[in-house]
């Protein structure tokens, strides 16, 4: 309360998984993995196709609960609560964790309105305009896009219709924002700008992001998590979290053999 | 150095041999090709005969008997001074009726389905029985209308009137309109019901702004396709009872439901099955205005349609 502005040595875990375990019907996709992802850091979330990344952020903000035959095991928990408890509501967990997904979906509705929706079912009362500009502005789309706000998001192009949807998200004010994959359709220059975005969220969100680039992993992340995939008698792979620390020490001075050779490009 | 230009280097040289098979091949797809959009434009011309035979032969027997009078006439057993105006207005009344019972019912349970309830065993049991549902031949809902709506639920809707005739076509053609609309709903594609959660959207919020708007193009063909089987239907009035000949028009009001009535099939279906030439072509001139009508209903879905896609 008294210093806001000193980062405390050991923050507070914002998200916690205890032996989470997720299933799609009978099959096991990701299995035991326990982390914890602190308060104002960007947590990067890195391992080969299929391992099962997307599959555990959509842990943390119940998205999971929308696809049929999705069963969470172990313990997702915010500041210490159960995300899965039975009195939690899960849109009011999607509130406070947004997120946005690995391929863009802007609604069907104006620019303006993509984001102006948003605001608009939390409860947001202020100055609508100016909250899309700003929302715009942040997201690094606001100067292309500042004359047609009244055109279908769907007219954009690919990595514009992710900055939008980054915009709108980052609209509401969530506490942690979950990104999956944000940047795989955009040019350097927005990628870059999407990086200075979340680098000046940090100090205010929580930030998870997935991501296949590994410069991008290691310029912006503070903590890495790196992730791999195993194939079971039966012949499916099983994702599992193989190594988790810093950053830095994940990049250059790996504990596992698998995760040197993934971070160096030397996989499969 | 294309592989389409002329002047052979060693390798265009190779290209040009399989360059002559390709071609050769080509044609022989393109040939395929051709062939099968005549035999799709023979199916079209086909079915399309059949319709203007049919069509130019009600029109020449129909045409000379419309007249303001023919619309404007009740039934008579002279045949020059026999209308529809009776059948006209019934048929009028039934499927707006039909209408308003259709719509909120049958969209309600396609989204309530569709969208609300989990995929469990029931849910699949009662969707596998709405499928049924809509190919039940159309006598069997006559004759629960019978029972349920004319003997039981005497009371309200006085026996075999309007509002019994209404309500045994919404029954009939409710699994139609609850088909479309869950077809409609499925057709909306998951990503976009994600980013409305995501933003903490409800359920509802996400269906009310994003999901239905898209839907309902989709949806309103589905009603319109219902309309259109309701008001050719005969057999299910007719179990019902409904009377061939009504003298009266029913008044504009609620009682008005409750009174007997009759409609255009039922109409065309009597003065077909006299023997009097005269009245096969009263017949014929009922089902022009039998058709205008369909026409102009799906007109409206039509432009309804376009107008919400935009
Ligand atoms: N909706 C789903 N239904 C069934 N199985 C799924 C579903 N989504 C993911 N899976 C399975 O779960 C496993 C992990 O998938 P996930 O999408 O989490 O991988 P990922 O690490 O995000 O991969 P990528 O880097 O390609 O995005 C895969 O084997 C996939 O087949
Ligand atoms: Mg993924």
């Amino acid at each position: 309360m008294t210093s806001q502005s000193v980062s405390p040595v050991a923050t507070e875990a914002a998200l916690r998984a205890k032996n989470v375990s997720v299933y799609y019907g009978s099959a096991l996709a990701v299995r035991d993995v326990n982390l914890d992802i602190f308060k104002h850091e960007i947590t990067a979330f890195i391992g080969p196709s299929g391992c099962g990344k997307s599959t555990l952020l959509r842990c943390f903000n119940r998205t999971n609960d929308l696809i049929p035959g999705a069963r969470v095991e172990g313990k997702a928990m915010f500041h210490g609560t159960d995300l899965y408890a039975k009195d939690i509501d899960p849109v009011y967990v999607r509130r406070r964790i947004g997120m946005v997904f690995q391929k863009p979906n802007p609604f069907t509705k104006s620019i303006y309105e993509n984001i102006a929706f948003a605001a608009r079912i939390n409860g947001y009362k202020g100055d609508m305009d100016e909250l899309v500009e700003n929302s715009l502005r942040r997201a690094a789309l606001w100067d292309e896009v500042k004359d047609k706000l009244r055109q279908s998001g769907l007219s954009l192009s690919g990595g514009q219709q992710q900055r939008l949807c980054i915009a709108r998200t980052i609209a509401i004010e969530p506490e942690v924002i979950l990104m999956d994959e944000p940047c795989s359709a955009l040019d350097p220059i927005s990628t870059l700008q999407i990086e200075e975005l979340m680098k000046e969220l940090e100090s205010r969100y929580t930030i998870v992001i997935v991501t296949h680039n590994m410069q991008q992993a290691s310029r912006i992340s503070d903590k890495t998590a790196f992730f791999n995939a195993e194939a079971t008698e039966s012949g499916n792979k099983v994702g599992y979290l193989v190594e988790y620390g810093d950053t830095e020490q994940i990049f250059n001075d790996p504990r596992e053999q698998a995760t040197q050779d993934y971070v160096s490009g030397r996989f499969g | 150095m294309t592989p389409l230009s002329s002047q052979a280097t060693p390798l265009d040289a190779g290209w040009d041999i399989e360059q002559k098979q390709v071609l050769k091949a080509l044609d022989r797809r393109q040939g395929i090709d051709k062939g099968f959009s005549w035999l799709a434009l023979l199916a079209v011309i086909f079915s399309l005969f059949v319709l203007v035979v049919l069509l130019v032969d009600i029109l020449i027997d129909g045409v000379p008997v419309l007249s303001w009078n023919f619309l404007t006439s009740f039934p008579s057993r002279r045949p020059e001074a026999a209308g529809i105006v009776s059948a006209l207005v019934g048929t009028i009344w039934v499927m707006v009726l039909v209408a308003l019972f259709t719509f909120p019912i049958g969209v309600g349970a396609g989204i309530f389905l569709e969208e609300f309830v989990p995929d469990s065993l029931i849910a699949k049991a009662v969707e596998i029985n709405i499928s049924n549902l809509a190919g039940v031949p159309s006598i069997i809902y006559g004759l629960l209308g019978l029972q349920v709506f004319v003997r039981i639920l005497f009371p309200i809707t006085q026996g075999r009137s309007v509002l019994s005739g209404a309500l045994t076509l919404a029954l009939l053609v409710l699994p139609i309109v609850i088909i479309a609309t869950r077809e409609s709903l499925r057709s909306i594609p998951g990503s976009l019901r994600q980013a409305g959660f995501a933003l903490g959207a409800t359920r509802w919020q996400v269906i009310r702004s994003h999901v239905f708007p898209l839907a309902l193009p989709g949806i309103l063909t589905g009603v319109i396709l219902a309309l259109s089987r309701a008001i050719g239907e005969t057999a299910p009035l007719i179990t019902i009872g409904a009377l061939t000949y009504i003298p009266f028009l029913p008044e504009l009001s609620l009682r008005g439901l409750q009174s007997p009535f009759t409609v255009l099939p039922i109409q065309i279906f009597n003065w077909v099955s006299r023997p009097q030439a005269d009245f096969h072509a009263l017949a014929a001139g009922a089902i022009i205005v039998l058709m205008v009508i369909l026409l102009l209903m799906n007109a409206t879905a039509i432009y309804l349609r376009n107008r919400f896609q935009k």
